[in-house]
């Protein structure tokens, strides 16, 4: 089950990556893609408190389900304007 | 009338574009770069953006600033990159029959913005570097 995968702001920097394709058969829903990838950069645990998700440019909450093809995508809390 | 840029904002291009003679009113904020934050002073902003997703969160703004307020038009223009003090990182413009509308509309749109859009902006001070995470 390939989903793309994309980091932004200060979460880019930590992971050294904007953009991975996984093979999400092992995850159910979106806080587990997060987990996979904080076990590759430990860096990102700092950020789980205040992570916002998305699936495929809308807003998603950490249970919500993963599907083959999505665009997810992790990010801080916005600061523009 | 929404856009992401990486070039300086053209304000007065927008609001010729959206200007129409039924405008009794028309409002405009731009956000600017300050030279100082935090107790520092800031050399330059660096802002980025989820592209696809802050467009299409801007367009769901305006549509319900449009659908808020009894007013006309509403432009959105957020620029990307390096920015220096003084330049514009935002711009709204709202075209109303009448100003009150215009004022409420327009106010609306930057705090929704501020909240939920996915673009960030990084400070460059004389010392180092900082990412802004959240609202101001």
């Amino acid at each position: 089950m390939p989903i793309r995968v994309l980091f932004f702001a200060s979460l880019a920097e930590v992971t050294g990556i904007r953009e991975a394709e996984l093979d999400a058969s092992a995850c159910s829903d979106v806080a587990s893609v997060f987990d996979r990838y904080a076990r590759e950069f430990p860096g990102l645990e700092a950020h789980r408190a205040s992570l916002l998700y998305a699936i495929n440019s809308d807003f998603a909450r950490p249970d919500s389900r993963v599907q083959d093809g999505d665009e997810i995508a992790f990010f801080p809390p916005v600061s523009g304007g | 009338m929404i856009s992401l840029v990486h070039e300086p904002i053209d304000a007065v291009s927008l609001r010729n574009a959206l200007v129409m003679p039924e405008d009794g009113a028309l409002v405009v904020f731009e956000g600017v770069v300050r030279n100082q934050a935090r107790g520092r002073k800031v050399r330059e902003l660096q802002y980025e953006a989820y592209e696809p997703m802050a467009l299409k969160k801007l367009e769901e703004i305006a549509w319900q600033i449009r659908v808020a307020f009894p007013i006309r038009q509403i432009g959105i223009v957020h620029r990307l990159g390096r920015l220096l003090p003084a330049e514009c990182s935002i711009l709204i413009i709202v075209t109303a029959a009448h100003r009150a509308a215009a004022f409420d509309a327009c106010r609306m749109a930057i705090d929704t913005i501020k909240k939920v859009v996915p673009i960030w902006k990084k400070e460059f001070y004389e010392d180092g570097e900082v990412w802004v995470e959240g609202p101001e």
